[in-house]
């Protein structure tokens, strides 16, 4: 009896080790943004983009730290510090969401993948629906992923003053590339 | 038996924890030290240097005016008829290192100054530095007529100035800075005055939004100066452009540079003596972007992905 219960906890601990082992997580993705204003354009980079997904159940998860982001010019760095996404009130941006139709993304085999991803990103104390295509790639048992989509500021209530309506866009071109995805051990 | 259902239904209420919430665990482990930048918006309180710094390659222009007294009345057009000024340029050598020269019609002076951070606030707990410690050495000369009937040597208008400023952003809106101060004349104008002096200097800053802070600092000198002399004390206001910060501010010190509003602030504050002032400061990016690498990653991240992902696999690699 001792030993059935013993090997029931066993494979107990197994099973949740085998889920966990389809789970991809990265420190390094990439994230850049790029405002393209007619006076000025700005561009941003933060190259510790925290990420996993799970790909039993298609979830996939993003967040950085807006501090991490390094802009050409220290000024530009300050504003958006302290105007716009105002970091030290709302520190990182979230993304949760779903990958569509998951089981077509065959992590064991090389080739590249798009899939449709539907979540949710959360900034500056605002949650909104964000959808927007990825492309996994798998090479040589390394998976890429990259994907591009526009953020409107005023969905997150970052206000534009009238003063820099030249110097900053509306709207922000949001490119991640995430370089290598790593399988989750234990957990 | 018992133990087993209870290891089950542990592991059952885990399991969808797992499931929602992904990035836990994986985030924890993010260092959160973290350096606690913009205690102020300038490198200038008002009129003491702050615990900022400029970074490097900035060129920052500041054009700074006083003018007379409110109190002239509106013949004087509440002293906006005149005016004193300083100009200066103030250029980041290094995130912790800045150098600057100026010259203000008060006397006729030139100053300059070296200024360096020590320390720099951080966050992370007990690991955290709860301040910033910065320390600035200047020099000034007065080019102007003497007061005196002695013909003074470039050296007997020369002062020197070594400051320390340790300073905390307490809170998002609120940071305070306190300031000794040894300042060396090497002439005074009067037999009563001593060449040497110590200081003690306050600013503070508080944001009311994103774009505009109140701000004042304050010196007292220890000693070395004329009784007649008052405190210079200045209340403004910060207000951020785009890529100007305007100080506006009322004070009652004339002087724009540590001896000048240390020595011969003579004005009683608040007895009305004040006068409007306001410094503008204009940041140039000089020094080339930030390190040529930074363009060179953001060419490669635009036109050739692939490079990058192989630059990356093998760091990873490591």
């Amino acid at each position: 009896m001792k030993r059935t219960k013993i090997i029931w906890v066993l494979v107990c601990i197994l099973s949740v080790q085998s889920v966990a082992a389809q789970k991809y997580f990265t420190k390094s993705g990439n994230i850049t943004f790029y405002s393209k204003a007619p006076l000025e354009n700005i561009e941003a980079r933060n190259t510790k983009g925290v990420s996993v997904f799970d790909q039993a159940s298609g979830r996939i998860e993003f967040s950085v730290l807006l501090k991490g982001f390094e802009f050409e010019k220290a000024k530009m760095q300050e504003h958006f510090n302290e105007n716009y996404v105002e970091s030290d009130k709302y520190p990182k941006a979230v993304f949760t969401g779903n990958i569509k139709d998951g089981t077509n993304l065959k992590l064991d085999k090389d080739g590249n993948y798009t899939v449709e991803v539907n979540g949710t990103l959360t900034m500056h104390g605002v949650t909104k629906p964000q959808n927007a295509q990825a492309t996994f790639t798998v090479k040589g048992g390394t998976i890429s992923a990259v994907s591009e989509f526009t953020v409107l500021l005023a969905d997150y209530n970052i206000q534009i003053p009238s003063l820099v309506a030249d110097k900053v866009s509306k709207n922000v071109r949001v490119v991640i590339n995430v370089p290598a995805y790593q399988p989750m051990s234990g957990s | 038996m018992k133990k087993f259902l209870a290891t089950g239904a542990i592991l059952l209420l885990i399991l969808p924890a797992i499931a929602q919430d992904l990035l836990k665990g994986l985030e924890d482990s993010v260092p959160a030290r973290e350096k606690v930048a913009y205690a102020f918006k300038s490198t200038r309180v008002i009129n003491a240097h702050s615990i900022e710094m400029l970074a490097k390659g900035n060129l920052d222009f500041r054009i700074l005016h006083r003018f007379s007294r409110v109190n002239t009345g509106v013949d004087q057009w509440f002293g906006l008829d005149g005016a004193s000024m300083r100009m200066s340029f103030d250029y980041g050598l290094s995130n912790d290192a800045m150098v600057g020269i100026g010259r203000s019609t008060y006397r006729k002076e030139i100053d300059g100054f070296v200024k360096a951070r020590f320390l720099q606030q951080t966050t992370g707990g007990v690991h955290a530095i709860p301040f910033s410690l910065v320390i600035a050495a200047g020099s000034t000369i007065w080019t102007g007529a003497s007061p005196t009937s002695v013909k003074p040597s470039t050296s007997d208008r020369t002062s020197y100035y070594l400051q320390l400023l340790i300073g905390r952003k307490f809170s998002d809106r609120f940071s305070f800075q306190l300031s000794p101060m040894y300042l060396r004349r090497n002439m005074v104008d009067r037999p009563t005055e001593d060449f040497s002096l110590f200081a003690l200097g306050g600013g503070a800053r508080f944001k009311v939004s994103n774009r505009i802070a109140f701000t004042a600092d304050y010196h007292h000198a220890l000693s070395g100066i004329p009784s007649a002399n008052t405190d210079p004390l200045s209340v403004g206001v910060d207000i951020e452009t785009g890529g100007h910060v305007f100080q506006l501010h009322f004070t009652n010190a004339v002087g724009m540079n540590e001896r000048a509003y240390i020595t011969e602030t003579t004005d009683k504050f608040f007895k009305g003596d004040v006068r409007f002032g306001f410094n503008l400061s204009r940041m140039f990016n000089v020094g080339g972007k930030k390190g040529k690498g930074w363009n060179d990653k953001e060419k490669g991240a635009q036109s050739g992905r692939n490079k990058t992902d192989s630059g990356k696999k093998e760091k990873l690699a490591n």
